[in-house]
Protein backbone atom coordinates (compact mmCIF):
# COMPACT_ATOMS: atom_id res chain seq x y z
CA UNK A 1 0.00 0.00 0.00
CA UNK A 2 1.38 3.03 -1.30
CA UNK A 3 2.20 6.25 1.47
CA UNK A 4 0.80 3.50 4.22
CA UNK A 5 2.98 3.01 6.93
CA UNK A 6 1.96 0.18 10.00
CA UNK A 7 3.05 3.32 12.05
CA UNK A 8 3.37 6.96 10.98
CA UNK A 9 5.61 9.81 12.20
CA UNK A 10 3.19 11.15 13.82
CA UNK A 11 2.47 7.45 15.65
CA UNK A 12 -0.64 6.88 14.28
CA UNK A 13 -1.62 2.92 13.13
CA UNK A 14 -2.63 1.66 9.47
CA UNK A 15 -6.04 2.04 10.53
CA UNK A 16 -5.64 5.00 12.97
CA UNK A 17 -5.57 4.05 16.74
CA UNK A 18 -3.01 4.69 18.70
CA UNK A 19 -0.04 2.27 19.61
CA UNK A 20 -1.45 0.79 22.95
CA UNK A 21 -5.45 1.38 21.91
CA UNK A 22 -7.71 -1.68 21.68
CA UNK A 23 -10.43 -2.02 18.46
CA UNK A 24 -14.26 -1.55 19.93
CA UNK A 25 -15.28 -4.36 21.64
CA UNK A 26 -18.72 -5.15 21.37
CA UNK A 27 -20.28 -8.48 22.60
CA UNK A 28 -23.71 -10.61 23.88
CA UNK A 29 -24.21 -13.26 26.05
CA UNK A 30 -26.85 -15.75 25.70
CA UNK A 31 -27.48 -15.36 21.74
CA UNK A 32 -28.82 -19.50 21.18
CA UNK A 33 -31.20 -20.79 23.47
CA UNK A 34 -30.20 -24.59 22.86
CA UNK A 35 -26.93 -24.38 23.95
CA UNK A 36 -26.22 -24.24 27.45
CA UNK A 37 -24.09 -20.89 27.46
CA UNK A 38 -22.84 -18.99 24.40
CA UNK A 39 -21.58 -15.39 23.56
CA UNK A 40 -21.24 -13.37 20.42
CA UNK A 41 -18.13 -11.05 20.35
CA UNK A 42 -16.57 -8.14 17.99
CA UNK A 43 -13.51 -7.08 18.30
CA UNK A 44 -13.37 -4.39 15.62
CA UNK A 45 -14.13 -6.27 11.99
CA UNK A 46 -13.35 -9.62 13.88
CA UNK A 47 -16.75 -11.32 14.78
CA UNK A 48 -16.44 -14.46 17.18
CA UNK A 49 -19.23 -16.80 17.99
CA UNK A 50 -19.18 -19.25 20.81
CA UNK A 51 -21.09 -22.27 22.44
CA UNK A 52 -20.50 -24.09 25.84
CA UNK A 53 -22.38 -27.86 25.87
CA UNK A 54 -22.21 -29.15 29.24
CA UNK A 55 -20.86 -30.85 31.43
CA UNK A 56 -22.08 -33.58 29.78
CA UNK A 57 -21.37 -36.94 29.72
CA UNK A 58 -19.01 -38.46 27.58
CA UNK A 59 -19.74 -38.89 24.03
CA UNK A 60 -18.05 -41.33 21.90
CA UNK A 61 -15.48 -43.56 23.35
CA UNK A 62 -15.86 -44.01 27.28
CA UNK A 63 -11.55 -44.09 27.25
CA UNK A 64 -11.55 -40.96 26.62
CA UNK A 65 -13.10 -39.81 30.38
CA UNK A 66 -10.33 -38.46 32.84
CA UNK A 67 -11.28 -40.12 36.08
CA UNK A 68 -10.37 -37.02 38.56
CA UNK A 69 -11.55 -33.92 36.27
CA UNK A 70 -13.37 -32.40 33.17
CA UNK A 71 -12.42 -33.65 29.55
CA UNK A 72 -12.16 -30.18 27.51
CA UNK A 73 -13.28 -30.73 24.46
CA UNK A 74 -12.74 -27.75 22.06
CA UNK A 75 -13.48 -27.26 18.36
CA UNK A 76 -12.43 -24.40 16.19
CA UNK A 77 -14.29 -23.39 12.88
CA UNK A 78 -14.11 -20.55 10.70
CA UNK A 79 -16.88 -19.72 8.51
CA UNK A 80 -15.57 -20.21 4.68
CA UNK A 81 -16.61 -16.77 3.63
CA UNK A 82 -15.36 -15.34 6.92
CA UNK A 83 -11.59 -14.61 5.43
CA UNK A 84 -10.85 -11.86 2.26
CA UNK A 85 -10.06 -15.16 0.29
CA UNK A 86 -12.98 -17.93 0.42
CA UNK A 87 -11.70 -20.78 2.29
CA UNK A 88 -12.18 -24.38 0.91
CA UNK A 89 -12.69 -25.95 4.62
CA UNK A 90 -14.58 -24.47 7.41
CA UNK A 91 -11.91 -26.78 9.80
CA UNK A 92 -9.75 -29.81 9.81
CA UNK A 93 -7.13 -27.98 8.20
CA UNK A 94 -3.44 -27.55 10.23
CA UNK A 95 -4.34 -24.25 11.06
CA UNK A 96 -7.44 -25.13 12.48
CA UNK A 97 -6.25 -28.13 15.02
CA UNK A 98 -3.58 -25.86 16.32
CA UNK A 99 -6.05 -23.54 17.49
CA UNK A 100 -8.24 -26.27 18.83
CA UNK A 101 -5.27 -27.51 21.08
CA UNK A 102 -4.51 -23.48 21.93
CA UNK A 103 -7.55 -23.26 23.27
CA UNK A 104 -8.35 -26.63 25.09
CA UNK A 105 -4.95 -25.81 26.85
CA UNK A 106 -5.96 -22.46 27.66
CA UNK A 107 -9.41 -23.72 28.89
CA UNK A 108 -7.76 -26.76 30.89
CA UNK A 109 -5.51 -24.04 32.97
CA UNK A 110 -8.66 -21.92 33.83
CA UNK A 111 -11.78 -23.86 34.57
CA UNK A 112 -12.03 -25.49 37.98
CA UNK A 113 -11.49 -29.14 36.23
CA UNK A 114 -11.73 -30.86 39.44
CA UNK A 115 -14.65 -30.39 40.15
CA UNK A 116 -16.72 -32.92 37.47
CA UNK A 117 -14.66 -35.90 37.60
CA UNK A 118 -15.52 -37.88 34.75
CA UNK A 119 -17.84 -35.64 32.61
CA UNK A 120 -16.91 -33.52 29.37
CA UNK A 121 -17.72 -29.63 28.11
CA UNK A 122 -17.79 -29.01 24.72
CA UNK A 123 -16.47 -25.58 23.91
CA UNK A 124 -17.09 -24.64 20.21
CA UNK A 125 -15.65 -21.84 18.38
CA UNK A 126 -16.84 -20.34 14.91
CA UNK A 127 -14.71 -17.10 13.69
CA UNK A 128 -17.73 -15.24 11.36
CA UNK A 129 -15.76 -12.47 10.02
CA UNK A 130 -11.72 -12.33 10.64
CA UNK A 131 -9.67 -9.38 10.77
CA UNK A 132 -6.74 -10.24 12.76
CA UNK A 133 -6.58 -11.51 16.31
CA UNK A 134 -9.02 -14.63 15.53
CA UNK A 135 -7.24 -16.82 18.71
CA UNK A 136 -7.69 -13.72 20.71
CA UNK A 137 -11.46 -13.10 20.14
CA UNK A 138 -11.77 -16.54 20.10
CA UNK A 139 -10.75 -16.72 23.64
CA UNK A 140 -12.48 -13.51 24.71
CA UNK A 141 -15.65 -15.21 23.44
CA UNK A 142 -15.00 -18.75 24.96
CA UNK A 143 -14.94 -17.00 28.55
CA UNK A 144 -18.03 -15.28 28.16
CA UNK A 145 -19.63 -18.29 26.70
CA UNK A 146 -18.59 -20.09 29.59
CA UNK A 147 -19.76 -17.85 32.29
CA UNK A 148 -22.98 -17.58 30.84
CA UNK A 149 -23.21 -21.40 31.39
CA UNK A 150 -22.03 -21.12 34.87
CA UNK A 151 -19.06 -23.31 34.62
CA UNK A 152 -17.12 -22.26 37.81
CA UNK A 153 -13.40 -21.23 36.75
CA UNK A 154 -10.59 -19.36 38.41
CA UNK A 155 -10.91 -15.75 36.61
CA UNK A 156 -11.34 -14.20 33.11
CA UNK A 157 -9.26 -15.78 30.99
CA UNK A 158 -8.13 -12.84 28.23
CA UNK A 159 -6.08 -12.68 25.42
CA UNK A 160 -4.79 -10.49 23.44
CA UNK A 161 -1.86 -9.90 20.98
CA UNK A 162 1.11 -7.43 20.16
CA UNK A 163 3.78 -6.32 18.57
CA UNK A 164 6.51 -4.02 18.12
CA UNK A 165 7.29 -1.46 15.50
CA UNK A 166 9.54 1.22 15.10
CA UNK A 167 10.38 0.98 18.56
CA UNK A 168 6.66 1.10 20.07
CA UNK A 169 5.00 -1.57 21.37
CA UNK A 170 1.46 -2.19 19.55
CA UNK A 171 -1.79 -3.84 20.80
CA UNK A 172 -4.72 -5.65 19.40
CA UNK A 173 -3.34 -6.15 16.07
CA UNK A 174 -5.67 -6.24 13.13
CA UNK A 175 -4.97 -8.34 9.89
CA UNK A 176 -2.51 -6.04 8.16
CA UNK A 177 -0.40 -5.75 10.86
CA UNK A 178 -0.58 -9.23 11.67
CA UNK A 179 0.42 -10.05 7.76
CA UNK A 180 3.19 -8.09 7.37
CA UNK A 181 5.88 -10.18 9.03
CA UNK A 182 6.73 -8.68 11.58
CA UNK A 183 6.38 -10.40 15.23
CA UNK A 184 3.36 -10.93 16.96
CA UNK A 185 3.20 -12.02 20.66
CA UNK A 186 0.02 -13.83 21.79
CA UNK A 187 -0.62 -14.29 25.54
CA UNK A 188 -4.09 -15.46 27.11
CA UNK A 189 -3.91 -14.34 30.68
CA UNK A 190 -5.88 -14.65 33.86
CA UNK A 191 -5.85 -10.48 34.17
CA UNK A 192 -6.96 -10.12 37.89
CA UNK A 193 -3.35 -12.03 39.24
CA UNK A 194 -1.59 -11.46 36.21
CA UNK A 195 -0.77 -15.28 35.52
CA UNK A 196 -0.14 -15.94 31.59
CA UNK A 197 -2.06 -19.05 30.95
CA UNK A 198 -0.55 -18.73 27.11
CA UNK A 199 1.81 -17.80 25.55
CA UNK A 200 3.27 -17.47 21.60
CA UNK A 201 5.46 -15.77 19.58
CA UNK A 202 5.53 -15.77 15.78
CA UNK A 203 8.41 -14.52 13.88
CA UNK A 204 11.75 -13.08 15.41
CA UNK A 205 11.46 -9.73 18.22
CA UNK A 206 14.88 -8.55 19.90
CA UNK A 207 15.25 -10.15 23.54
CA UNK A 208 15.62 -6.49 24.42
CA UNK A 209 12.10 -5.73 23.45
CA UNK A 210 10.10 -8.56 24.61
CA UNK A 211 9.88 -7.63 27.98
CA UNK A 212 8.46 -4.65 26.89
CA UNK A 213 5.70 -6.20 24.66
CA UNK A 214 4.72 -8.23 26.70
CA UNK A 215 4.12 -5.74 29.59
CA UNK A 216 2.24 -3.91 27.05
CA UNK A 217 -0.18 -6.67 25.72
CA UNK A 218 -0.58 -7.12 30.07
CA UNK A 219 -1.92 -3.99 29.99
CA UNK A 220 -3.55 -4.74 26.74
CA UNK A 221 -5.64 -7.86 27.94
CA UNK A 222 -6.38 -6.15 31.86
CA UNK A 223 -8.35 -2.84 29.27
CA UNK A 224 -10.11 -5.60 27.63
CA UNK A 225 -11.10 -7.50 31.27
CA UNK A 226 -12.00 -3.93 32.37
CA UNK A 227 -14.59 -3.68 29.34
CA UNK A 228 -15.89 -6.89 29.59
CA UNK A 229 -15.90 -6.97 33.26
CA UNK A 230 -17.77 -3.56 33.31
CA UNK A 231 -20.93 -4.89 31.28
CA UNK A 232 -20.89 -8.08 32.68
CA UNK A 233 -21.27 -6.33 36.31
CA UNK A 234 -23.95 -4.24 34.88
CA UNK A 235 -26.41 -6.90 33.42
CA UNK A 236 -25.49 -9.02 36.36
CA UNK A 237 -27.11 -5.65 38.47
CA UNK A 238 -29.79 -5.12 36.34
CA UNK A 239 -30.91 -8.60 36.56
CA UNK A 240 -30.43 -9.07 40.17
CA UNK A 241 -32.96 -6.06 40.48
CA UNK A 242 -35.49 -7.35 38.37
CA UNK A 243 -35.70 -10.33 40.09
CA UNK A 244 -36.16 -8.22 43.03
CA UNK A 245 -39.12 -6.83 41.43
CA UNK A 246 -40.25 -10.28 40.67
CA UNK A 247 -39.43 -11.36 43.87
CA UNK A 248 -41.10 -8.73 45.89
CA UNK A 249 -44.31 -8.55 43.44
CA UNK B 1 -34.10 -33.49 12.56
CA UNK B 2 -35.79 -35.43 15.14
CA UNK B 3 -33.15 -35.37 17.89
CA UNK B 4 -35.60 -33.94 20.41
CA UNK B 5 -36.67 -37.42 21.97
CA UNK B 6 -39.98 -37.14 22.64
CA UNK B 7 -41.56 -39.84 24.87
CA UNK B 8 -45.11 -41.50 23.58
CA UNK B 9 -46.98 -38.91 25.33
CA UNK B 10 -45.81 -35.96 24.17
CA UNK B 11 -46.15 -37.20 20.76
CA UNK B 12 -49.48 -37.48 21.19
CA UNK B 13 -50.09 -34.40 22.73
CA UNK B 14 -48.53 -32.74 19.55
CA UNK B 15 -50.27 -34.77 16.89
CA UNK B 16 -53.73 -34.23 18.97
CA UNK B 17 -52.84 -30.32 18.81
CA UNK B 18 -52.26 -30.00 15.43
CA UNK B 19 -55.83 -31.95 14.97
CA UNK B 20 -57.15 -29.05 17.00
CA UNK B 21 -55.62 -26.52 14.32
CA UNK B 22 -53.39 -25.37 17.86
CA UNK B 23 -50.19 -26.28 17.93
CA UNK B 24 -48.14 -25.83 21.41
CA UNK B 25 -46.70 -22.50 20.29
CA UNK B 26 -50.67 -21.18 19.79
CA UNK B 27 -49.91 -21.55 16.17
CA UNK B 28 -52.47 -22.49 13.60
CA UNK B 29 -51.10 -25.23 11.37
CA UNK B 30 -50.66 -22.83 8.29
CA UNK B 31 -48.90 -20.55 10.48
CA UNK B 32 -45.22 -19.76 10.35
CA UNK B 33 -43.48 -18.62 13.35
CA UNK B 34 -41.61 -14.83 13.76
CA UNK B 35 -38.74 -14.29 10.88
CA UNK B 36 -36.07 -11.72 11.26
CA UNK B 37 -33.59 -11.41 8.44
CA UNK B 38 -30.48 -9.02 8.15
CA UNK B 39 -28.32 -8.13 5.51
CA UNK B 40 -25.07 -6.89 4.60
CA UNK B 41 -23.67 -8.38 7.95
CA UNK B 42 -19.79 -10.10 6.92
CA UNK B 43 -17.87 -6.87 5.12
CA UNK B 44 -15.31 -9.83 3.82
CA UNK B 45 -18.21 -11.17 1.52
CA UNK B 46 -19.82 -9.42 -1.55
CA UNK B 47 -23.73 -10.16 0.10
CA UNK B 48 -24.96 -11.80 3.28
CA UNK B 49 -27.71 -12.27 5.20
CA UNK B 50 -29.30 -13.78 8.07
CA UNK B 51 -32.20 -15.67 8.92
CA UNK B 52 -33.47 -16.22 12.36
CA UNK B 53 -36.71 -18.27 12.85
CA UNK B 54 -37.83 -18.87 16.24
CA UNK B 55 -34.77 -21.46 17.02
CA UNK B 56 -33.06 -21.68 13.65
CA UNK B 57 -30.71 -19.44 12.97
CA UNK B 58 -28.94 -19.47 9.56
CA UNK B 59 -26.10 -17.33 8.32
CA UNK B 60 -25.03 -17.45 4.48
CA UNK B 61 -22.44 -15.16 2.74
CA UNK B 62 -21.84 -15.28 -0.85
CA UNK B 63 -18.60 -14.85 -1.88
CA UNK B 64 -17.79 -14.05 -6.25
CA UNK B 65 -14.94 -15.15 -8.36
CA UNK B 66 -14.00 -15.12 -11.46
CA UNK B 67 -13.40 -18.23 -13.18
CA UNK B 68 -13.32 -19.87 -16.80
CA UNK B 69 -16.33 -20.84 -18.27
CA UNK B 70 -17.90 -24.34 -18.30
CA UNK B 71 -17.06 -24.90 -21.95
CA UNK B 72 -20.92 -26.85 -22.50
CA UNK B 73 -22.14 -23.99 -20.78
CA UNK B 74 -19.95 -20.79 -22.18
CA UNK B 75 -21.96 -18.29 -21.81
CA UNK B 76 -23.65 -18.69 -18.04
CA UNK B 77 -21.89 -18.14 -15.01
CA UNK B 78 -22.33 -20.40 -12.07
CA UNK B 79 -23.64 -21.16 -8.44
CA UNK B 80 -22.21 -23.01 -5.92
CA UNK B 81 -23.79 -24.15 -2.86
CA UNK B 82 -22.44 -25.33 0.46
CA UNK B 83 -23.66 -25.72 4.19
CA UNK B 84 -21.45 -26.13 6.86
CA UNK B 85 -22.95 -27.02 10.17
CA UNK B 86 -21.69 -25.68 12.73
CA UNK B 87 -21.36 -27.53 16.05
CA UNK B 88 -22.54 -24.55 17.86
CA UNK B 89 -26.06 -25.96 16.55
CA UNK B 90 -25.63 -29.09 18.39
CA UNK B 91 -22.21 -31.50 19.76
CA UNK B 92 -23.79 -34.10 16.99
CA UNK B 93 -22.14 -31.71 14.63
CA UNK B 94 -18.50 -31.74 15.66
CA UNK B 95 -16.35 -32.72 13.24
CA UNK B 96 -17.47 -34.46 10.35
CA UNK B 97 -21.15 -34.86 12.09
CA UNK B 98 -22.62 -32.09 9.99
CA UNK B 99 -21.55 -33.20 6.63
CA UNK B 100 -24.71 -35.28 5.66
CA UNK B 101 -27.15 -32.96 6.36
CA UNK B 102 -25.40 -30.30 5.43
CA UNK B 103 -25.01 -32.21 1.58
CA UNK B 104 -28.44 -33.19 1.54
CA UNK B 105 -29.46 -29.19 1.74
CA UNK B 106 -26.87 -28.57 -0.81
CA UNK B 107 -28.21 -31.18 -2.88
CA UNK B 108 -31.75 -29.74 -2.38
CA UNK B 109 -31.05 -25.87 -2.86
CA UNK B 110 -28.92 -27.41 -6.38
CA UNK B 111 -31.53 -28.63 -7.59
CA UNK B 112 -34.22 -25.66 -6.91
CA UNK B 113 -32.12 -23.34 -8.42
CA UNK B 114 -30.78 -25.55 -11.65
CA UNK B 115 -33.32 -23.83 -13.66
CA UNK B 116 -32.69 -21.15 -16.39
CA UNK B 117 -34.73 -18.42 -14.90
CA UNK B 118 -33.66 -18.65 -10.91
CA UNK B 119 -31.30 -15.87 -11.14
CA UNK B 120 -30.04 -14.01 -14.77
CA UNK B 121 -27.10 -16.62 -15.09
CA UNK B 122 -26.42 -15.02 -18.44
CA UNK B 123 -25.48 -11.66 -16.44
CA UNK B 124 -22.83 -13.21 -14.36
CA UNK B 125 -20.92 -14.19 -18.09
CA UNK B 126 -18.22 -11.55 -18.06
CA UNK B 127 -16.68 -12.37 -21.71
CA UNK B 128 -18.78 -15.10 -23.69
CA UNK B 129 -16.44 -18.64 -24.00
CA UNK B 130 -13.87 -17.26 -21.44
CA UNK B 131 -14.47 -15.86 -18.06
CA UNK B 132 -18.22 -16.10 -15.61
CA UNK B 133 -18.73 -15.37 -12.02
CA UNK B 134 -18.90 -18.43 -10.18
CA UNK B 135 -21.14 -17.61 -6.82
CA UNK B 136 -19.89 -19.40 -3.90
CA UNK B 137 -23.47 -19.24 -1.63
CA UNK B 138 -21.69 -20.63 1.83
CA UNK B 139 -24.63 -21.51 4.14
CA UNK B 140 -23.60 -21.58 7.99
CA UNK B 141 -26.13 -23.17 10.39
CA UNK B 142 -25.56 -22.10 13.68
CA UNK B 143 -29.04 -23.13 15.84
CA UNK B 144 -30.81 -25.48 14.58
CA UNK B 145 -34.68 -25.24 15.74
CA UNK B 146 -36.69 -27.04 13.03
CA UNK B 147 -37.65 -25.83 9.14
CA UNK B 148 -34.14 -25.94 8.32
CA UNK B 149 -34.70 -25.86 4.68
CA UNK B 150 -37.26 -23.18 4.40
CA UNK B 151 -35.09 -20.91 6.55
CA UNK B 152 -31.68 -21.70 4.75
CA UNK B 153 -33.68 -20.81 1.67
CA UNK B 154 -34.99 -17.51 2.36
CA UNK B 155 -31.60 -16.57 3.55
CA UNK B 156 -29.89 -17.67 0.48
CA UNK B 157 -32.49 -15.59 -1.85
CA UNK B 158 -32.04 -12.53 1.19
CA UNK B 159 -27.79 -12.95 0.17
CA UNK B 160 -28.12 -13.30 -3.02
CA UNK B 161 -30.20 -10.11 -3.33
CA UNK B 162 -28.09 -8.23 -1.35
CA UNK B 163 -25.25 -9.14 -3.52
CA UNK B 164 -22.95 -6.67 -4.92
CA UNK B 165 -21.17 -7.81 -7.93
CA UNK B 166 -17.96 -5.77 -8.72
CA UNK B 167 -18.00 -4.33 -12.49
CA UNK B 168 -15.64 -5.36 -14.93
CA UNK B 169 -13.95 -2.79 -17.29
CA UNK B 170 -12.48 -5.06 -20.60
CA UNK B 171 -9.48 -3.76 -22.70
CA UNK B 172 -8.50 -5.21 -25.44
CA UNK B 173 -4.53 -5.78 -25.96
CA UNK B 174 -2.45 -7.64 -28.75
CA UNK B 175 -2.50 -10.69 -26.33
CA UNK B 176 -6.14 -10.83 -25.51
CA UNK B 177 -8.40 -9.40 -23.50
CA UNK B 178 -7.69 -7.76 -20.39
CA UNK B 179 -10.02 -7.82 -17.26
CA UNK B 180 -9.75 -5.49 -15.00
CA UNK B 181 -12.07 -5.28 -11.31
CA UNK B 182 -13.44 -2.27 -9.97
CA UNK B 183 -12.00 -1.16 -6.89
CA UNK B 184 -14.96 1.33 -6.57
CA UNK B 185 -16.55 0.23 -3.82
CA UNK B 186 -19.87 1.66 -4.90
CA UNK B 187 -19.06 0.70 -8.25
CA UNK B 188 -21.20 -2.64 -8.72
CA UNK B 189 -24.10 -4.09 -10.08
CA UNK B 190 -27.07 -6.05 -8.13
CA UNK B 191 -28.43 -9.73 -9.18
CA UNK B 192 -31.70 -9.85 -9.94
CA UNK B 193 -33.69 -12.63 -7.82
CA UNK B 194 -37.35 -12.45 -8.29
CA UNK B 195 -37.15 -15.45 -10.15
CA UNK B 196 -35.09 -16.73 -7.23
CA UNK B 197 -37.18 -19.81 -5.62
CA UNK B 198 -37.92 -20.73 -2.04
CA UNK B 199 -38.55 -23.66 -0.46
CA UNK B 200 -41.43 -24.30 1.48
CA UNK B 201 -41.57 -27.76 3.93
CA UNK B 202 -45.13 -29.18 4.37
CA UNK B 203 -45.39 -31.75 7.14
CA UNK B 204 -47.80 -34.35 7.34
CA UNK B 205 -48.91 -35.05 11.05
CA UNK B 206 -51.56 -37.76 11.53
CA UNK B 207 -53.90 -36.64 8.74
CA UNK B 208 -53.45 -32.70 9.05
CA UNK B 209 -50.80 -30.90 6.77
CA UNK B 210 -48.31 -28.64 8.90
CA UNK B 211 -46.15 -25.95 7.93
CA UNK B 212 -42.93 -24.34 9.43
CA UNK B 213 -42.68 -27.57 11.92
CA UNK B 214 -40.98 -26.95 15.34
CA UNK B 215 -37.89 -29.78 16.07
CA UNK B 216 -40.63 -31.66 18.29
CA UNK B 217 -43.11 -31.87 15.47
CA UNK B 218 -40.76 -32.58 12.83
CA UNK B 219 -40.13 -35.66 15.23
CA UNK B 220 -43.69 -36.40 14.95
CA UNK B 221 -43.88 -36.05 11.61
CA UNK B 222 -43.64 -39.28 8.91
CA UNK B 223 -43.43 -37.67 5.91
CA UNK B 224 -42.36 -34.46 4.49
CA UNK B 225 -42.48 -32.65 0.72
CA UNK B 226 -40.47 -30.13 0.23
CA UNK B 227 -41.47 -27.88 -2.60
CA UNK B 228 -39.16 -25.16 -4.56
CA UNK B 229 -41.42 -22.83 -6.15
CA UNK B 230 -40.92 -19.27 -7.39
CA UNK B 231 -42.47 -16.14 -6.97
CA UNK B 232 -45.01 -16.78 -9.55
CA UNK B 233 -45.56 -20.35 -8.60
CA UNK B 234 -43.62 -22.45 -10.58
CA UNK B 235 -42.22 -25.47 -8.85
CA UNK B 236 -38.67 -25.75 -9.55
CA UNK B 237 -37.89 -28.81 -7.26
CA UNK B 238 -39.60 -31.56 -5.14
CA UNK B 239 -38.65 -34.02 -2.78
CA UNK B 240 -40.27 -35.88 -0.57
CA UNK B 241 -38.52 -36.92 3.00
CA UNK B 242 -39.25 -38.85 6.21
CA UNK B 243 -39.56 -42.57 6.84
CA UNK B 244 -43.07 -42.74 6.20
CA UNK B 245 -45.20 -43.13 2.72
CA UNK B 246 -47.78 -40.77 1.38
CA UNK B 247 -50.91 -41.13 -1.16
CA UNK B 248 -50.83 -39.34 -4.67
CA UNK B 249 -53.70 -37.20 -3.22
CA UNK B 250 -51.97 -36.00 -0.58
CA UNK B 251 -49.04 -34.96 -2.53
CA UNK B 252 -51.57 -32.85 -4.40
CA UNK B 253 -53.24 -31.45 -1.17
CA UNK B 254 -49.87 -30.85 0.35
CA UNK B 255 -48.61 -29.22 -2.92
CA UNK B 256 -52.17 -26.78 -2.55
CA UNK B 257 -50.76 -25.99 0.66
CA UNK B 258 -47.32 -25.14 -0.65
CA UNK B 259 -47.92 -22.66 -2.93
CA UNK B 260 -50.36 -20.44 -0.61
CA UNK B 261 -47.02 -19.32 1.17
CA UNK B 262 -45.79 -17.81 -1.68
CA UNK B 263 -46.50 -14.57 -1.24
CA UNK B 264 -45.14 -14.92 2.82
CA UNK B 265 -41.46 -13.92 2.95
CA UNK B 266 -41.84 -10.78 0.83
CA UNK B 267 -38.44 -10.68 -0.34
Amino acid sequence: MAGMELLSDQGFRIDGRKPNELRRIRFKKGVFRQADGSAYLEQGNTKVLAAVYGPHEIRGSRSKALHDKLLINCQYSMATFSTQDRKRRPRGDRKAQEMTSHLKQTFDAVVLTELYPKVQLDIFVEVLQSDGGNYCASVNAATLALMDAGIPMKDYVIACSGSHLRDTPIVDMNNLEESSGGAEVVMAVLPRCEQIVFLEMNSRLHEDHLSGVMDHVMVGCKDIFNVLNQQVQDELCQKTQLDKLVTTG
Amino acid sequence: MGDAGLSEAEKTFILHSVQDDFREDGRGNEDFRHMELETSLISNTNGSARVRLANTDVLVGVKVQLTPVDPERPEVGRLEFFIDCSANATPAFEGRGGEELGSEISAMLTRAYAFPGAVDFHSLCVLPGQQCWLLYVDVLLLECGGNLFDAVSIAVKAALFNLKIPNVTMTKDEGGVELDLSDDPFDFKRLDVSGAPIIITVNKIGHYHVVDASEKEEECSLARLMLGVTEKGTITAMRKEGSGSLDPNSISDMMEVNTRFLCLPGI
